[in-house]
């Protein structure tokens, strides 16, 4: 018998944050400076979708779970939603389509140089996330196109620790997650490597 | 030990308070403690909400007629490290705070050093509204009605001497009444300075109220600088010295950047700061951005301090 999926479940849980902002703009209950707020909230999922879509393989590999698989591709897709509306929020509502400003903000501003980096390389990851995609391009060539997750998630732990101004508590957990979570891969390669004629 | 001798022709206290007084008396202790009983059940917060008016305050030429933002905004969304790093932290974590007793230490290059007590500064000096424009570094602003009183009437009591060319402000260190002082986010005390012809200015002010009442705790109670053509950092809170000094004082914030933070943080929309852009500005509760002026749109007043100077070096 087939098990139940949770997929719904598990795509309304990802979802709530969006509602809840969405509710909280309507409500006013987002405080005296909602479009920071909207920004500012829609840039920590991106980045938590970020990290926790790394943590799927580490997941599997701590925990035997094979099942967890099953999600790697929603929650990169989130990554990619949260991302995706927290960058028209910058353009659209913060600097209200004033490209000027936009501008000189991603040349001047290694923080948003860096943010805007991460999004673009998204894209093609986001494009490429239907099943029909991995087989037109080949599942090597996929999952090296794929690997432009580290760098994406990089970027966005230091998007975050370069626009505060003092208090680094916060990025620093993040970066401490990231670390958490490459730090595991580099370590399973270099056994890997260690021991080449087992297995 | 006091003896009182008393005179044969004076009252008897009995005398002095009718009977039906005297239980009117008793009824009124009862009831007031069970008022004070009450008042000790309601929550913290809902006690130290109640504003406190300030009475005789006069109206100033400086204040601009733009439209004050809403007090829930004005108190709701502040930058206060000391409570926290957060907009809301201020006013969530600031129940412990205590704004009396309340004293400032006057010292340094002055004839009459002392101190300045809270009271003194309702009781002997003239309350003022200014409704003054205040721009945020972080590229937001708010119109805020402040109650206060010029700095310069304050500072030429204590005479400084020749020697004093700057005058450096310090806030109170207590991480039970600063939560966020229990961690080093920035160098604590919270210090911040003026040149003495800035602090003489006319439109520096010692605030100590808000919308006619005594500041709230997260807005730097009981008594703060505000500066306006300056970045709202430079207008520090909660004030316990004043100290006139010789040699430019080093702020905070200049020890914690400083390739971010000058020390005159003149409001100006030609130099930007790493992270923000200082061309435009939010006004809080609006939707669109607005140019930011020069000096905060204070340079009539206060070009003339800086003509000499080169702002983009000296930012």
């Amino acid at each position: 018998m087939k098990k139940l999926s949770l997929k719904p479940v598990v795509f309304l849980v990802f979802f709530s944050p969006f509602l809840w902002l969405v509710y909280g703009v309507f409500a006013g209950k987002l405080g005296a400076n909602p479009i920071e707020y909207v920004l500012r909230d829609l840039g920590d999922w991106t980045l938590r979708f970020l990290l926790l879509g790394l943590a799927v393989s580490t997941t599997r590999r701590l925990t035997g779970w094979n099942g967890v698989m099953r999600y790697r591709r929603m929650i990169g897709l989130f990554a990619f939603f949260y991302g995706f509306l927290h960058l028209s929020v910058y353009i659209g509502v913060d600097h209200f389509f004033d490209w000027a400003t936009i501008w000189k903000d991603i040349v001047k501003r290694p923080y948003i140089t860096i943010g805007m980096a991460a999004f673009i390389f998204l894209i093609p990851l986001a494009v490429t996330s239907p099943k029909a995609m991995v087989r037109k391009i080949g599942p090597a060539r996929w999952k090296k196109l794929h690997q432009l997750v580290y760098v994406i998630a990089v970027f966005g732990v230091v998007h975050f620790f370069l626009l505060v101004k003092a208090d680094v508590r916060e990025p620093l957990l993040y970066m401490a997650v990231l670390i958490f979570l490459l730090g595991e891969r580099f370590y399973r390669n270099v056994s890997a490597f260690r021991r080449p004629y087992h297995s | 030990m006091l003896i009182k001798n008393t005179i044969a022709s004076d009252p008897k206290s009995f005398e002095i308070t009718t009977k039906s007084l005297y239980m009117d008396r008793r009824r009124f202790l009862q009831m007031s403690a069970g008022a004070i009983a009450g008042a000790a059940l309601m929550p913290w917060s809902v006690q130290a909400a109640l504003p406190k008016k300030i009475d005789g305050i006069i109206p100033s030429a400086f204040s601009t007629d733009e439209p004050t933002n809403k007090y829930d905004e004005v108190t709701s969304y502040n930058n206060f490290y000391e409570f926290g790093t957060g907009k809301s932290d201020p006013l969530d974590n600031s129940v412990n705070f205590k704004p009396r007793p309340w004293t400032i230490q006057v010292d340094g290059h002055c004839h009459k050093p002392g101190t300045l007590g809270i009271e003194d500064l309702f009781s002997q000096y003239q309350q003022e509204e200014r409704i003054y424009r205040m721009r945020c570094v972080e590229a937001w602003s708010m119109v805020i009605p402040w109650v206060g009183v010029e700095l310069a009437a304050i500072l030429k009591k204590f005479e400084p001497t020749s020697k004093a060319k700057y005058v450096e402000f310090t806030t109170l260190v207590d991480e039970k009444q600063f939560p966020g002082q229990k961690y080093p986010i920035i160098p604590w005390p919270y210090i911040e300075g003026l040149r003495l012809d800035e602090a003489m200015h006319p439109l520096t002010i010692l605030a100590t109220g808000i919308f006619g009442e005594e500041l709230p705790a997260q807005n730097g109670a009981p008594v703060r600088l505000v500066v306006p053509w300056k970045y709202g950092f430079k207008s520090i809170k909660s004030i316990v010295r004043i100290r006139f000094v010789e040699d430019q004082p080093t702020s905070t914030w200049m020890k914690q950047a400083p390739s971010e933070y000058g020390f005159y943080a003149n409001v100006n929309p030609g130099v930007d700061h790493p992270r923000w852009s200082q061309a435009k500005e939010r006004r809080i509760g609006e939707f669109f951005r607005q140019p930011t002026a020069m000096f905060n749109g204070y340079g009539e007043e206060v070009a003339s301090l800086y003509k000499e100077m080169d702002l983009r070096k000296f930012y």
